[in-house]
């Protein structure tokens, strides 16, 4: 089919993104969907530009790709740019970037740009990630640009150097999941407790082969960050994309930013922007919905995302559970995280706590976590609390609003912005047995560093599990 | 990329499910600029007892006896058989690198991820989709030093007298026989690309920069 024919009957979002972007198929049946953004950083793209260069292919479209280095980065000495780069090896792949992207006249915001940050935090701060986009990264995360009704997705590095030299994927279209949210969230319980919860409910393989919506009051409800939030994790339910429908919010987000369209060109793409929700009756192949008010502040216990629990309930029980894999997985990750069935969730303690990565360090992260610091210190059971702002300019920011200086007070170490102890390829990482309050996404064993022991949490329940050395209920707090 | 056709191997048991790309190669390797290297570091923090570094080889390191892969018995596998969800998580490529690298050539489990599944085809590894109690019936079955025998062409896996058939998408079949280059492939179709690109700059102007 293609992108001129027309589909009868309503159409989801993810139906009319995908058909404005559908090319046509190859000749041997596979289809190609045009890309309109690239995003690149250091780790995914080094072998994907070495394959242009051997077989002396040019980039496709050199505008639509933007780039900058973040997972490697440091987030402190970063002043003196690549030499605070301790790390040969590192060094080598951040300095790789700048040399392709100075090679292929790809735009990046450079180690000591302020611009410069995570990817996914970086794309929407300066207006180039727009509704009805298709968008890529090799990067999983990539799916937090469907805050913006993007479609946005994770690629592998033979993907990335696909899209470079032809701007398009080879995919076939997923089928379509609806997460219809009602209510209202409870105060202190934010988008990343929804999106646990969301997790815990579908379960890390829910959403396998499906592009999820997330609609609802509640949804209509949260801010383009708390957006970008549920959107990020949407992969941790084994959907390569999630979505939120185009309205005022997200109007309002982009205009003014640098990469924004101005003048007529914005009337013209806001009149589009407009048409990008689900039409009335249009129909999806899965569905679940929640309410909003049930949803305590959660915390992960185990090594998957889906292994979490709401702040005034209990580690479970594999023996009570009536599913042998599920038991196994159960004893396995209690074993690794050295937690006992039935253990009170606010009876975990912490030494360290990581606020930050692409899920949770916006500005309204780092201000929901400053709020809960009301003078206090660090725990003495804490060794050290980071804050790693997702940019330069979320940095630069949360310093004016004397955030930062809040943080420093209580003892919380203010660090340069990267990915930082999300995966811990930098010098940021867990040391074994360390039980951490992370605001990251992924809670696999050894993510955070050999050894270390993860707990998802919002910015808010980070922040005061840092105050208080262990979990506590932020709702509490008031 | 290197074809897929016809594999007669025997199989190492991999028994967990939601197998996440961060246990099959840990962040600290994907520090390299090349797709290859990877082999060493598989699964690096259950085959090995010790934390590791990019470049030290298994000679330097402790063994993990107990691990599934360093049993006697799996030496020279060239099949992994996994429980649901298998390569969840980041997208690294460099997961599917390292278990060709290692020697795998298949994965079978009841279920896997979308990016890993993606990735596979990439590079001429196959994941086969089989039903959870004919995966689970391989598991019972593997310590006696099970070969199974896989059939792109006919998308058979034949155990003994037994045989599967597995699903797989005729596109991506076609794709992995051939063993055919993604991109010369979708560079065939360069007018058509063009053509759509010129219908979506008049359609949404403002997604072009230059």
């Amino acid at each position: 089919m293609s992108s001129e024919q027309s589909q009868s009957g309503p159409q989801t979002l993810y139906d009319k993104i995908w058909a404005a972007h559908d090319v046509g198929q190859r000749v041997d049946g596979n289809s190609l969907l045009y890309i309109d953004l690239q995003l690149l950083h250091e780790v995914t793209s080094p072998q994907a530009f070495e394959g242009l260069q051997l077989a002396e292919r040019p980039l496709w479209r050199v505008d639509a790709n933007l780039a900058t280095p973040d997972h490697n980065v440091p987030t402190a000495g970063r002043e003196l740019g690549f030499a605070g780069i301790t790390d040969e090896i590192a060094l080598e792949q951040v300095t790789t970037l700048d040399k392709n992207c100075k090679a292929f006249g790809v735009q990046q915001f450079e180690i000591l740009d302020p611009r410069q940050g995570i990817v996914h935090v970086v794309g929407p701060e300066q207006g180039a990630t727009m509704p009805g986009m298709t968008v890529v990264c090799g990067d999983s995360h990539t799916s937090t640009h469907g805050a913006f009704a993007a479609l946005a997705q994770g690629i592998g590095t033979s993907e990335v150097e696909h899209v470079m030299a032809t701007q398009c994927l080879v995919q076939n279209k997923a089928k379509n999941f609806e997460v219809n949210v009602t209510g209202t969230l409870a105060a202190g319980v934010t988008a990343k407790d929804l999106v646990l919860a969301i997790i815990g409910r579908l379960g890390t393989a829910g959403a396998t082969g499906h592009t999820i919506e997330y609609r609802g009051d509640a949804i209509r409800s949260l801010s383009m960050e708390g957006r970008m939030t549920l959107c990020n994790m949407s992969i941790e339910a084994g959907a390569r994309a999630g979505l939120v429908a185009v309205d005022d919010t997200t109007i309002n987000y982009i205009h003014g930013r640098p990469f924004a369209p101005k003048g007529e060109l914005w009337n013209q793409a806001e009149n589009y922007w407009r048409t990008l929700v689900s039409d009335e009756g249009a129909v999806f192949d899965a569905s679940i919905t929640i309410d909003a008010s049930t949803i305590a502040p959660q915390v992960s216990w185990g090594t998957s995302p889906e292994m979490v629990a709401g702040i005034d309930q209990a580690v479970p029980d594999p023996t009570k559970m009536s599913d042998a894999v599920q038991a196994e997985s159960t004893e396995l990750a209690l074993k690794y995280m050295d937690l006992q069935a039935g253990q009170k969730i606010t009876d975990i303690a912490v030494s360290r706590v990581f606020i930050g990565s692409c899920t949770n360090a916006r500005i309204e992260d780092l201000r929901a976590a400053a709020a809960q610091i009301r003078g206090g210190k660090i725990a003495d059971n804490v060794t050290e609390a980071l804050v790693v702002p997702g940019s330069g300019l979320v940095k630069a920011q949360a310093e004016a609003e004397g955030l930062a200086d809040q943080f420093t007070a209580a003892g919380f170490e203010w660090r340069a912005a990267g990915c930082s102890m999300c995966l811990g390829m930098n010098p940021d990482q867990l040391g074994e047995g360390e039980h951490c309050a992370s605001t990251s996404n992924r809670n696999f064993e050894g993510r955070q560093g050999y050894g270390g022991r993860t707990h998802l949490v919002s910015p808010a329940m980070a922040a005061a599990a840092a105050i208080n050395g262990r979990f506590v209920d932020v709702r509490e707090n008031g | 990329m290197d074809a897929f056709v016809q594999l007669d191997g025997l199989v190492a048991p991999l028994d967990r499910a939601n197998v996440d790309t961060d246990q099959i190669i840990p962040k600290q390797y994907l520090k390299s600029i090349k797709r290859t290297g990877f082999g060493d570091y598989l699964f690096d923090a259950w085959r090995f007892l010790d934390q590791g570094t990019l470049g030290m080889t298994p000679n330097e390191r402790q063994i993990n006896r107990e691990f599934s892969l360093n049993l006697p018995e799996y030496q020279g596998a060239a099949i992994l058989i996994a429980r649901d969800n298998f390569g969840c998580g980041s997208s690294r490529e460099h997961a599917v690198w390292a278990l060709k690298e290692f020697g795998f050539r298949a994965v079978i489990a009841p279920s896997f991820a979308d990016i890993f599944f993606g990735n596979c085809f990439k590079n001429g590894v196959l994941p086969i989709t089989l039903p959870a109690d004919v995966v689970s019936s391989l598991f019972e079955r593997v310590a006696a030093g099970l070969t199974l025998s896989i059939d792109l062409r006919t998308h058979t896996v034949t155990d003994g007298d037994q045989s599967y058939d597995f699903e797989i998408d005729p596109a991506l079949k076609e794709k992995m026989l051939n063993g055919m280059d993604d991109i010369d492939l979708t560079l065939a179709e360069a007018d058509l690309i063009r053509d759509f690109e010129t219908g979506h700059r008049q359609r949404q102007p403002w997604l072009f920069r230059d």
